[in-house]
């Protein structure tokens, strides 16, 4: 039996460590520690220097374990196994002890208890990096079609860019047509560039693209494997319409007698019909039948149609689809709602007519609109001689959201010019700050202010349409206290746009859980690192990009998404992937074959090998949870990289001041295993 | 959720004893009619009204939580206020004693004076408004309707100390007593100024100000032709009943407008006779606006801008997403 040899470094981190918590004196103590043949400090461990000097001490002590007490494992343990591969040691067999999330930073006050808890958790590792066997990594051949959900700027642009370098891309979208929320819109801050004039040919780059395959009016509903490896499954739902016969001619809708709200493209502001393309340059082309609205579906009679229709296109059976996808990599673009301002109800959205949300406005000001553009009241008819533009709805509102959805201010702003270039109508803002940061937006704001927008620095107390004095008849009264004069003013206008806050989509949390990724109580999805990994998730493979992630407005979600493009692209290079061994193991031998750990395997992926009356695990996919561990009832699951032996060593090591009544310590001296 | 033994400790205050004696009959008959059992606490006093919290607060606080010891001695841990004043003194007592340690002990050293004490917390403070929604429902008290309010327009007045701590309706733009009166089968207006203030006792002190808020309040509901203003608290009904002469005085308007309590209209509606519902005692008087219950209402122009069906523009639901 070769005697083991560990090595123990403990990083300052800087400050963030060494602030609170006695390095050297952990490092001293360690050095005490059974087994342990040297033990160091370092300002920064996984600085280049300190990197090496683990390097050095593998090879020139023989080190056998390596513990480095530092940050979370999520930050650097890449880094530390990378040192010891570099070395010639397994890299498994390189354990850290987190120090910084688990001791320095949440015990700030107290450097004593601080140093107490590193001391333990350094001892845990040790004892724990004395049970652990040395593993090899799997490698899996990455899948070169990349699946893109959500089919708005930033999904288009992932797509485009992957497509462009020559690999396979799905894109799923869940409404009839790609675009998203920017094809709703009709010009963009600051350049004042026609929305729709920019986002169209990539839209039609999507849908002749060689290397996309396009699934609108589709939903993800089960996605499973890992990366290089999705096996995914999405509901094709039925459009109601033979898309190799249709032409897009739209004799069906203009003949369709049904006329429902459009809630979505229009955001309430227009009607469709039941039979409908959400505009003229949907792609793709080809219509749906909203069965919900059509009067055939509801009440068995219409047809309308079909009769119409000249090439018979209408198909009144047709059934979902589902299609299942293997691809390698997900991109998720699944973008965002707008606050309900009904929520707010001194505001009076839904009670006073002309009160607007600014996505109403937004269809209001597009030339392709329901209004063709024409900036007037609900009658349809008057135009406004004054509008007030209320910043903040939903945002840095305690009650609500309380974060800034970033564009609102630049939107508004934009609405401004749009109702004075067509109106000549007076346009109060009212606004907590404003937020004009980035390239040219300070400069818009100056233009703006130039162009005589009235700017009135606090939040809305209320809108009403009681009049209170001369001249507010007939009008909506704006009610705020003007915080830079520090007053209460009362501003009658004709017209109010509420700008609605951004929120995660209704389903957010439902679509985090079906991929696999974290997301914040609000429903924001998690990225890797806020800083240097903006576009990973924690699960490898899986991406995100644009409003999904947070509020973004357009050059934010087209960066973000060619980001993920370029991640992908860089994963289908290296043509395969390394995953980690660490899985679930069946001793065979001493398995009763009672199938508890079948039902349990939340991967299905223990089968029961009939012949042998044992279970066995299929290592693709397991994931290494470690459910079937704790419920053999035999024993005999192995969570490898996580033995019992190695959790036991570690919880005795953290306890290792702990002791019984009689003075006597509860825990045993380490058992070091053999080093193969 | 009715009280766990359908039992209601009931605190009046001094107004329904006395100016507001009307709403304590309606009241009354209407819980009759109901079958709710409210039981008058025993010995109660005054709640100290809006001001004597602003002078000296501890005593305030005693005189309130005084009333609390005495209720929370009954079998029931509901405590029921009609007005809306008694109500949130008595929710904002046991409130800042739940936080406070220190003017819990304060308060209940006053107390022990008295051989009381009282632990806050013990009791659910409500106001009746809230009983009547909540508890008995608005199912339930349809099923008690015999005389429509067909034909009336009605303004649902709730003033300013009711909706604040109030959970299960917006404190800024209240519609639980809009959905009352339209199950008595009243016409209810849109009444923008339903949660703002009636001046309270400021028309002792500054009538240039009180006038001014009731006259908001009043010109507000006749421009939305409401033969009627509902109110939930005796010092709205005072200020808008009392003072609408001086307002119109002053302000050389023509306002009349009844002001009746939603009791009132709900005894109406169950069809109890006027008289015992303390109606004939207000000072505006109120037997013509309610003489048009029944009949179908003149055609009235909605205080709306104008409409063309062909290019209006689609007008969001009401109901949140």
């Amino acid at each position: 039996m070769t005697e083991e040899r560990v090595g123990v470094y403990v990083c300052h981190c800087g400050h963030n460590i060494a602030g609170t918590v006695d390095v050297e004196a952990v490092a001293q103590w360690a050095q005490t520690l059974p087994y342990v043949a040297v033990a160091r400090d370092y300002r920064f461990m996984c600085s280049s220097l300190g990197q090496e000097l683990i390097e050095k001490d593998i090879k020139e002590l023989g080190l056998t374990r390596v513990v480095v007490a530092a940050c979370s494992p999520h930050m650097h343990e890449p880094t530390f196994r990378g040192v010891s591969a570099r070395a010639g040691l397994n890299p498994y067999l390189m354990e850290m002890a987190n120090i910084r999330e688990h001791a320095s930073w949440v015990h700030r006050d107290d450097m004593a208890a601080a140093t107490d808890k590193a001391k333990a958790l350094v001892a845990g590792a040790v004892r724990r990096a004395l049970e652990l066997k040395p593993l090899e990594p799997f490698k899996a051949a990455i899948k070169e079609t990349t699946l893109v959900v959500g089919g708005g700027i930033a999904g288009i642009t992932a797509a485009l860019e992957i497509a462009n370098a020559g690999y396979p891309v799905v894109m799923v979208e869940r409404e009839p047509s790609i675009g998203g929320h920017m094809a709703q819109l009709d010009k963009t801050f600051p350049t004042l560039d026609c929305s729709a004039c920019i986002l169209t040919p990539k839209m039609f780059d999507v849908g002749t693209h060689p290397n996309i395959t396009l699934l609108t009016y589709s939903e993800v509903e089960q996605v499973d494997g890992y990366v290089g490896n999705f096996t995914v499954r999405v509901r094709k739902k039925a459009r109601k319409i033979n898309t190799d016969v249709c032409t897009g001619c739209g004799d069906c809708w203009s003949r369709c007698p049904a006329k429902v709200v459009d809630e979505v493209f229009e955001a309430g502001l227009g009607y469709r019909t039941a039979v409908y393309r959400p505009f003229p340059q949907a792609v793709p082309k080809y219509p749906v039948i909203d069965v919900e609205s059509c009067i055939y579906f509801q009440k068995g009679t219409c047809r309308a149609c079909e009769k119409f229709c000249p090439t018979g296109a209408i198909s009144f059976d047709q059934e979902d689809e589902v299609i299942v996808l293997s691809v390698g990599n997900i991109v998720l673009a699944t973008g965002y709602k707008t606050f309900d301002p009904r929520q707010i109800p001194q505001y009076g959205y839904g009670r006073l007519a002309n009160v607007f949300t600014s996505m109403e406005f937004e269809r209001m000001v597009n030339a392709a609109g329901p209004t063709g553009g024409k900036v007037v009241l609900r009658d349809g008819v008057t135009t406004p001689k004054s509008v007030g533009i209320i910043h903040c709805v939903g945002s840095r509102d305690h009650r609500f959201n309380r974060y800034c959805s970033a564009t609102c201010c630049m939107a508004a702003l934009k609405f401004s010019h749009l109702v004075k270039e067509r109106t000549n109508a007076e346009v109060y803002q009212f606004y907590i700050d404003m937020r004009a940061s980035f390239k040219d937006y300070e400069e818009f704001y100056v233009r703006i202010l130039d162009e005589g927008a009235h700017m009135v620095r606090g939040r809305v107390a209320e809108v009403t349409d009681a009049a209170r004095q001369p001249g507010e008849e007939g009008k909506l009264i704006i009610q705020v206290e003007d915080t830079l004069i520090g007053r209460q003013r009362r501003i009658p206008v004709d017209m109010v746009i509420l700008m609605v806050g951004m929120e995660p989509q209704e389903d957010a949390v439902e679509i985090s859980h079906l991929f696999g990724i974290g997301c914040s109580t609000a429903g924001f999805f998690t990225e890797r690192h806020p800083k240097l990994d903006p576009v990973a998730t924690m699960t490898d493979g899986i991406f995100i990009c644009g409003a999904c992630q947070g509020p973004k407005d357009i050059p934010e979600s087209v960066g973000q998404g060619a980001a993920t493009a370029a991640r992908v692209l860089s994963l289908i290079g290296q043509k395969e992937v390394e995953i980690e061994p660490i899985r679930a193991q069946i001793d065979e031998s001493r398995c009763s074959g009672c199938r508890v750990c079948n039902t349990m395997c939340p991967y299905s992926a223990i089968d029961y090998i009939e012949e042998l009356g044992v279970s066995r695990v299929n290592p693709a996919l397991c994931k290494g949870c470690g459910t079937c561990v704790a419920a053999c009832p035999s024993q005999v699951i192995t969570g490898q990289h996580f033995t019992y032996e190695a959790i036991m060593a570690q919880i005795e090591g953290l306890l290792y001041d702990v002791r019984s009544g009689n003075g006597h310590k509860t825990v045993a001296e380490p058992q070091p295993v053999e080093v193969a | 959720m009715t009280a766990p033994n359908g039992q209601y400790a009931y605190y009046p205050g001094c107004s329904l004893k006395a100016s507001a004696s009307a709403y304590e009959r309606s009241a009354m008959a209407v819980l009759e009619r109901l079958e709710l059992r409210f039981v008058e606490i025993d010995d109660w006093n005054c709640c100290g009204a809006t001001e004597y919290f602003s002078l000296n607060r501890l005593p305030a606080y005693s005189l309130v939580a005084r009333n609390l010891a005495l209720a929370a001695a009954q079998p029931t841990h509901e405590l029921v206020a009609p007005c809306s004043a008694c109500y949130l003194n008595l929710r904002k007592t046991d409130d800042h004693m739940r936080q406070e340690p220190k003017l819990k002990e304060q308060v209940n050293r006053a107390l022990a004076a008295g051989g009381l004490h009282y632990e806050p917390g013990t009791l659910r403070v409500r106001h009746l408004l809230d009983v009547i929604i909540d508890d008995v429902g608005y199912e339930a008290i349809a099923a008690k309707v015999t005389r429509p309010l067909a034909g009336l327009r009605v303004a649902p007045y709730y003033g300013c100390l009711v909706v604040r701590p109030f959970e299960s309706d917006d404190p800024e733009y209240p519609t639980h007593m809009d959905r009352l009166l339209e199950v008595l089968g009243a016409t209810v207006v849109d009444f923008p100024m339903k949660a703002h203030c009636c001046g309270g006792h400021m028309t002792q002190i500054s009538e240039d100000t009180a006038f001014e808020l009731i006259r908001r309040i009043l010109h507000n509901a006749a421009a939305y032709q409401a033969d009627v203003i509902v109110t939930v608290c005796p010092m709205c009904q005072l200020n808008l009943d009392a003072y609408q002469g001086n307002v119109n005085r002053r302000f050389g308007t023509a306002f009349n407008l009844p002001v009746l309590y939603f009791t009132q209209m709900m005894g109406l509606a169950f069809g109890l006779q006027p008289e015992a519902l303390g109606i004939g005692s207000e000072l505006v008087p109120a037997q013509a606006a309610l003489n048009k219950i029944g009949q179908v209402p003149a055609e009235t122009p909605r205080h709306t801008p104008k409409r063309r069906d062909k290019d209006a523009l689609p007008m969001p639901s009401r109901q949140r997403r």
